[in-house]
């Protein structure tokens, strides 16, 4: 899929703030061994593809460079899943609180 | 053509810090490693008074205090005859952006509009972001919040990715980084770039904003009680809540209420591990900030840090993640309040606490928080359990953090494990010395004044703590 993103998307980009060896001295390794990189976003200055380095206008107006990651980016992060050790202790709450007990 | 390289940056730290924050610390320093830390307060912040006017100017503050009544009554049924104190929360969630941290952010956008700044920025991904983006927009700043958000494989921790999706939600710039300390980099290459306002936690006015909070509970603890609290516990990571507050209460003539310190134990996860970074529920209040700011508090994004919990802290007390999600479940099922987790970590050592303490004492969780996507607990115990961590009922004493979530099997199972006072202050005693360079035979009259005050002691015992560790 190669479309062309139109100018004025709200997109994301990513830029790698500092590579392994420009990092800080004092990390652990697993961090030491990774780059430093950074997301933001804002509406894309000129029409550009996914991947393509892009300039951005950032929702309070500074410019920003990067490489193109994503268009309209969702957010994704829930309530989660319910958890049976959790509805366990709910149980055990509503029998210690609710007149009559709770339900069998 | 300006050095821009990671040690170019940091060398002019003290450059871009200076105009960031409109003040020149130079002026609060005393003789060798000391400073003056209430002429910092004093001539830095505002008078309370005057905090309390900026702050109901935009809403914040004066926030409800609920008795938990089915909760006391839970203690009681556990405790022996004539124990379990009377258990009181702040409801904190009610300010505007859901949080105690909108009384710090308040003070700070109310002065970087008056010296007319353009702008504010904050390296936070907790609360605290979300606190200055929405006060930002009362006064009309702009906005920038620097997050620490994901791992490596590009796995955000949920309760973060929510923080970051409220700052967008209120129109801040977000710059979003993987795991490490260099986030301060970014920091003070933003506030290079910009000229904004460094809206830092650890400011004189991010802890005269707290203090409003310790006064306005002593104030209803009072009309509601007859007395004063008993204890006030804070959650405790950067030490800003905790200072702030107990400097709330002394203000208010609370000088007996004892100030207890909660952090989630974290013990062996590294903070700027990327491989541990997710493998925590817990994003703030936990040890992992609370004992390194407690024992060197200059470690912060300020010149010194406002933020000194040793000073006013009676004892510091650990609980565990899976204890307080318990209690977050509590909460919503007996007292109807659905609020936290993280901002539970005080009511979760509350609860132990109460049961140690006579019926007619009273003690204060002084906040709650809101909760949402990714910073629900059903939302952390899935990305946990995805994690692999091994989520169970049982004793929480046999929680190794990163590896296991325990449930507690009883409420009764529920207790604070104390952190010994007497390490930290002599962990404080060493860091000041050593982050300093300088030996105790160096130290002069003032110094040593310097050093037991901020451990609350005499210099007595800072002589014979010294010498006891051959520093």
């Amino acid at each position: 899929m190669s479309e062309v993103v139109p100018a004025h998307s709200w997109v994301q980009i990513e830029s790698t703030v500092l590579s392994p060896d420009e990092r800080s001295p004092h990390l652990p390794e697993e961090t030491a061994a990774c780059p430093l990189v950074l997301w933001v976003k804002g509406f894309l200055k000129g029409p550009a593809l996914v991947g393509d380095m892009v300039e951005i206008e950032t929702i309070i107006g500074r410019t920003l460079s990067g490489k193109l990651l994503e268009v309209n980016p969702p957010y994704e992060h829930t309530f989660g899943r319910p958890i049976p050790e959790l509805l366990e202790v709910r149980k055990d709450f509503r029998s210690l609180s609710c007149r009559g007990g709770a339900p069998q | 053509m300006r050095d821009m390289t990671y040690a170019g940056v940091m060398s002019r730290k003290n450059e871009i810090m200076k105009r960031a924050l409109g003040m020149d610390y130079e002026k609060f320093e005393g003789p060798g490693i000391s400073f003056d830390y209430e002429k910092m307060m004093e001539q830095a912040g505002y008078p309370m008074e005057e905090v309390r006017r900026i702050q109901r100017s935009t809403n914040v503050g004066d926030t409800p205090l609920m008795e938990l009544k089915n909760l006391t009554a839970a203690v009681r049924k556990m405790a022996e005859p004539g124990k379990g104190a009377r258990i009181f929360i702040k409801d904190e969630a009610a300010n505007p952006s859901g949080s105690f941290k909108a009384r710090r952010a308040s003070v700070s956008c109310y002065y970087a509009e008056k010296k007319g700044y353009q702008g504010v920025i904050a390296a936070t991904s907790g609360n605290y972001g979300a606190a200055v983006a929405s006060q930002a927009n009362m006064r009309k700043l702009k906005c920038i919040i620097v997050q620490e958000v994901f791992d490596s494989a590009r796995v955000g921790q949920p309760e973060i990715l929510e923080k970051g999706r409220k700052c967008e939600a209120y129109g801040a710039e977000v710059l979003q980084l993987t795991v490490g300390p260099e986030l301060f980099y970014v920091f003070l290459r933003t506030l290079e770039e910009t000229g904004f306002f460094n809206a830092s936690l650890y400011t004189p006015f991010g802890i005269a904003g707290v203090e409003t909070l310790g006064y306005e509970l002593v104030e209803q603890v009072r009309q509601r009680c007859d007395r004063d609290p008993d204890v006030v516990v804070v959650t405790n990571a950067g030490g800003g809540n905790l200072t702030g507050t107990a400097r709330g209460l002394l203000k208010a003539g609370a000088a007996d209420t004892r100030v207890i310190g909660a952090s989630v134990d974290l013990q062996g996860l590294h903070m700027a591990s990327d491989r541990d970074f997710n493998r925590k529920s817990f994003t703030t209040g936990h040890t992992g900030f609370g004992v390194p700011f407690c024992t060197w508090p200059d470690r912060a994004d300020v010149p010194r840090n406002a933020a000194r919990p040793l000073r006013y802290m009676d004892r510091y007390v650990t609980i565990t993640q899976g204890e307080v999600f318990y209690i977050t479940e509590a909460l919503a099922q007996i007292e109807g309040l659905e609020r936290g987790p993280a901002g539970n970590t005080s009511l979760t050592a509350a609860f132990a606490l109460a049961r140690e303490m006579a019926e007619d004492q009273v003690v204060v969780v002084q906040e709650t928080e809101y909760t949402g996507a990714g910073k629900h607990l059903t939302a952390q115990l899935t990305f946990a359990r995805e994690r692999g961590i091994d989520i169970r009922r049982g004793d929480p004493r046999d929680q190794v953090p990163g590896k296991n979530i325990i449930l507690p099997s009883d409420p009764s199972c529920i207790g604070v494990r104390d952190l010994d006072m007497e390490q930290l202050r002599k962990s404080y005693l060493k860091n000041a010395l050593k982050k300093n360079g300088v030996a105790s035979s160096d130290l002069s009259h003032e110094e040593l004044d310097f050093l037991a005050r901020e451990i609350r002691k005499d210099p007595g015992y800072v002589v014979a703590v010294l010498e006891e560790l051959g520093l």
